[in-house]
């Protein structure tokens, strides 16, 4: 017996919900891989630390998001079930983990856009995604503060980790435009304080992220083109092999539970 | 897992307000400030504080095991050194 995977429906404030959820559970799942392989056991565990605080995050919007559909579904159902069209999180972060620098690199620019952004929804008029926000905007700050300081160590440590830390920032530069994105739907939800404009943060995000480039003496990509799409569900190649990875346990055993 | 050029870390834990900092476990880090983000990481875990330190291994003087018997079993025979010896009132209750 197999499941039939989900279709999702375009409900503005389920979709705001999902794709917080898409981008924590992604993110989340890429950081767990690196467990056991982290270059030092301390940040294999910060790591798998900060992987957990990301799925505690989806799985609360999940919830909320399957509460707010009211079509039956739960936190599992639309984890599991829904193919890769049907999922909602910005590219920057199915970009496969890389090296460390690229793994940090990626962490720094979202977590530079995910800490002000829960700050910013703790205002929410929704209380639900306000309590959401208060929850893991102290998770991000964090996540912030472990991932800048690691860059500030790669970019001003040895001619290597410079390089793979210049690397990593012009390889995923192109996926960043993406995150201050909303469209009409989601704009309707900014009119009504449901949701903040992304594009207001756009402004800090980018004063973070030159402070620690700065400091680590390594430099920022000029090219203003930006990859755009995961909030559309056109996902680049690596999200398939993630979903079929993260997926496979409930689509081979529908149900399983442990 | 090789941790080349990591120095080694002492952690230590203050669990609750009003209590000490206690010794909890080590670990390697680069400098001070990621190994206070790796103590968060690995020590407090499941609540276990709400403040750390950490202390570079090599500041840390220990006393030589080869001196044990010198230095502590002097002491094996002084009980007098115990506050045991007096009757304590009941009303004092719980000291």
């Amino acid at each position: 017996m197999a499941s039939a995977s989900i279709q999702i429906g375009d409900d503005p404030l389920f979709l705001c919900a999902l794709r917080r959820a898409d981008d924590a559970l992604i993110l989340g799942h890429r950081l767990s891989e690196w467990c056991g392989h982290a270059p030092m056991l301390e940040e294999d565990m910060a790591l798998a630390n900060i992987a957990l605080d990301l799925l505690g995050q989806a799985r609360e919007l999940y919830s909320y998001a399957a509460k707010v559909e009211g079509r039956g579904n739960d936190e599992d159902r639309l984890a599991y079930l829904r193919d890769e069209r049907q999922y909602r999180n910005l590219l920057l972060l199915e970009q496969p983990n890389g090296d460390f620098a690229r793994t940090m690199v990626r962490q720094l620019f979202y977590s530079a856009f995910a800490d002000p952004y829960w700050r910013a929804m703790m205002n929410s008029s929704d209380p639900t995604l306000a309590a959401i926000a208060a929850k893991s905007e102290k998770e991000s700050a964090y996540h912030l503060r472990h991932s800048s300081e690691w860059i500030i160590r790669l970019g001003d440590g040895t001619a290597e980790s410079h390089r793979r830390a210049q690397e990593a920032i012009e390889h995923l530069w192109a996926f960043t435009g993406e995150m201050f994105e909303a469209d009409a739907g989601e704009r309707g939800l900014i009119d009504a304080g449901i949701a903040i404009d992304p594009a207001s943060l756009r402004e800090q995000w980018q004063s973070t992220v030159s402070a620690v480039l700065t400091e680590a003496t390594l430099t920022q990509p000029t090219n203003p083109w930006m990859q755009q799409g995961g909030r559309g569900g056109r996902h680049s190649e690596h999200l398939g092999h993630l979903l079929a990875e993260l997926q496979y346990t409930q689509r081979a055993f529908p149900g399983l539970t442990w | 897992m090789s941790t080349p050029n990591m120095a080694l870390w002492e952690v230590f834990i203050r669990s609750r307000n009003g209590l000490a900092h206690k010794h909890v476990g080590s670990l390697h880090a680069p400098d001070a400030t990621l190994a206070l983000q790796a103590a968060r990481d690995l020590y407090t875990r499941r609540g276990e504080g709400l403040s750390i330190w950490v202390v570079p291994s090599n500041a840390i003087t220990a006393s030589d095991p080869a001196d044990k018997e010198m230095l502590f079993e002097p002491a094996d025979s002084k009980i007098y050194r115990h506050p045991t010896f007096y009757d304590v009132p009941d009303e004092v209750g719980h000291m």
